[in-house]
């Protein structure tokens, strides 16, 4: 993000004064492709989509597999609930996602990339068609780059409001023309992606490194961050906290410190309940955990992801079932059907929590909610419905007491689950304050 | 209706497998995907009607039914949801006299929930047609709704 709100982003000079295009030249004019894969494999970059996968492992594998023609994608879908980093990198600073996808096209062999983009990013989407005009006109995208013989075009996909979409199969899939629907891997997309031919796919954020470390070097990244997660994560911060928004910190950052330090603490001085890590998909980090590094591998540890980056503060005034009533409707509604375990047991988690916040919730429906969870983690066939019950297992395991007092005692202490507050209390919580922000 | 299909179509010739792109420019300019319409373009582009109508079905933000002249839609993800969605939802309902999936009596407004919309931190948030509008309280949504 480091030129995002210094150049206009408009305007192709701007990144250039800032030394853009400077790697590529480098690249395409200096290095062979396997020395630009070792670059990035030194840096030890790992994608920042959510699974985060060694970046340079993954070129070299696409760089190895044979394919009459091979393919670049950029993973701008973005479709993580409290996840709008790479929006920002599109429309702040969208040239270095050109750059970054014409270097992987060297480094691969590919001489076509193709971003995928949310229909509902048309700021972002605007910007890029400028981008890639500008860059086209002065000869930095297109035919014979720098004088070295290597052509490279990008074209724009649109998506069509489907979070399942931003899963690598189905992104392909779309392209394609298809229902956007994953398929069963292997074959991975580096050896048999786009139309059946070898393809890289990366998320916006991931390719936006790369043209730094290539300028910087592979130490100056390794510097940033943690061992094994070098270089920084942009976070996108929501919730109750004084300042929402989006930042960039080095890996390992503890997350006390991002709500405190940069979140400028807890709105009203309310006291912090949870933080959801990675977006809808994430796990939900209780106050025993604020001192957690957020980065990939302390997360994995303790059963959190880092996924997207996304962070979702809540305060002591929301409730829990609920938070986990409205994470089961974003997946009953997203998913897309193809498997049964997704397909099923994404509605049952929710019926189960929807009685539960009606007050008629039985104990035996906490086991219910383990158990579905369990046969969905191990049996659905993509990422959405192995991930969807990551909140389940986090809240059961952090708050069931507050699970128990909504069955126990029909109470929610909180007064979000409205089928279990009287109505006086509705009342007052229902006029037009909107919480805590306007 | 045939001839803007065709000129659409034309227009997107050189894409391979350009049928996603195709309806997001057929709905832009017709409204939404009448049966007609995913029948021509099934046609011009030589594909099966089912595969068509099937791709038209996945996508939220593809239309296969007649809307109101502006769409609505409502986030309805947890960042928004924390943040007071659902009175946002109460309080729409209320002013246009519709439940979610239904169009006002003179057209006006259709009414969607949609999940994140990538804005937010000014979250609750709505988007009518293209433009995303946040930090809703109820008295800006009246001045938003003023405005269509
Ligand atoms: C349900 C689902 C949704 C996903 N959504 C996104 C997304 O919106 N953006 C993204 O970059 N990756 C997303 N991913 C991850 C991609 O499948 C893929 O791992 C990623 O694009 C690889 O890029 P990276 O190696 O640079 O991280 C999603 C995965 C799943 C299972
Ligand atoms: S959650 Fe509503 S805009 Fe992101």
């Amino acid at each position: 993000m480091r030129n995002c709100g210094h150049i206009d982003p408009e305007n192709i000079k701007d990144y250039i004064t800032r030394d853009g295009y400077q790697a590529l030249g480098t690249v395409v004019t200096e290095l062979k492709p396997i020395e630009v894969i070792e670059i990035i494999e030194q840096s030890g970059l790992r994608g920042r989509g959510g699974a985060g996968f060694p970046t340079g492992l993954k070129w070299k594998f696409t760089h190895q597999a044979a394919g009459k023609e091979k393919y670049v994608v950029a993973n701008a879908d973005e479709g993580e609930p409290g996840t709008s980093k790479d929006r920002l990198i599109m429309e702040g600073d969208p040239h270095s996602l050109l750059e970054a996808m014409a270097i992987a096209g060297y480094a691969i062999g590919a001489n076509t990339g193709y971003i995928y983009i949310r229909g509902e990013y048309q700021l972002a989407i605007k910007r890029l068609k400028i981008a890639i005009a500008q860059a086209k006109e002065m000869g930095l995208l297109g035919e014979n780059l720098f004088d070295s013989g290597f052509n490279f075009e990008i074209k724009i996909r649109e998506g069509a409001g489907a979070y399942v979409c931003g899963e690598e199969t189905a992104l392909l899939k779309s392209i394609e023309g298809e229902r956007g629907e994953p398929q069963v891997k292997p074959p991975y997309p580096t050896n048999e992606g786009l139309w059946g031919q070898p393809t890289l796919i990366n998320n916006v954020e991931t390719l936006a490194n790369i043209a730094v470390i290539i300028r910087e070097g592979a130490e100056w990244f390794n510097e940033i961050g943690t061992e094994g997660c070098p270089g920084t994560k942009v976070f996108t911060l929501s919730g109750d906290v004084e300042n929402e928004g989006i930042i960039e910190l080095p890996m390992g950052t503890p997350l006390r410190r991002i709500i405190e330090g940069f979140g400028g603490g807890m709105v009203d001085d309310k006291e912090f309940k949870v933080a959801q890590s990675g977006g809808s998909s994430g796990g939900c980090m209780p106050k025993e955990l604020l001192d957690t590094p957020m980065d990939y591998d302390s997360l994995a540890e303790i059963g959190m992801t880092l996924g997207s980056g996304a962070l979702l503060v809540m305060d002591e005034t929301h409730c829990i079932v609920d938070i986990a009533k409205c994470l089961m409707q974003f997946f009953k509604h997203e998913s897309c059907g193809k498997c049964v375990p997704c397909r099923e047991g994404n509605k049952r988690l929710y019926n189960r929590l929807d009685k539960i916040s009606k007050g008629e919730g039985e104990l035996e429906d906490l086991e219910r909610l383990r158990d579905l969870a369990d046969t969905m983690s191990k049996t659905a066939l993509c990422g959405l419905g192995q991930m969807a019950p990551t909140s389940i297992y986090t809240t059961l395991k952090y708050f069931k007491d507050e699970y128990l007092t909504h069955i126990e005692d029909n109470n929610c202490t909180t007064g979000s689950c409205r089928g279990l507050v009287d109505l006086e209390v509705q009342d007052k919580r229902g006029g037009k304050d909107y919480g805590n922000n306007n | 209706m045939e001839a803007t299909i065709e000129e659409i179509t034309k227009a997107l010739d050189s894409e391979r497998t350009p049928l996603i792109s195709v309806l997001h420019a057929v709905q832009a300019e017709l409204g939404y995907l009448s049966t007609e319409g995913l029948k021509i373009v099934a046609k011009k582009l030589d594909i099966p009607l089912s595969k068509v109508y099937g791709v038209a079905t996945f996508y939220t933000l593809l239309d296969t039914e007649e809307k109101g002249e502006n769409v609505i839609r409502l986030c309805e993800s947890a960042p928004c949801h924390i943040k007071g969605a659902t009175n946002i939802l109460t309080e729409l309902q209320d002013k246009l006299d519709i439940d979610v999936g239904e169009t006002t009596d003179d057209n006006k407004f259709s009414l969607e929930m949609t999940s994140c919309l990538g804005i937010c931190a000014v979250a609750p948030a709505i988007m009518i047609n293209g433009t995303v509008y946040g930090n809703l309280t109820s008295k800006k949504l009246d001045s938003i709704l003023d405005r269509y």
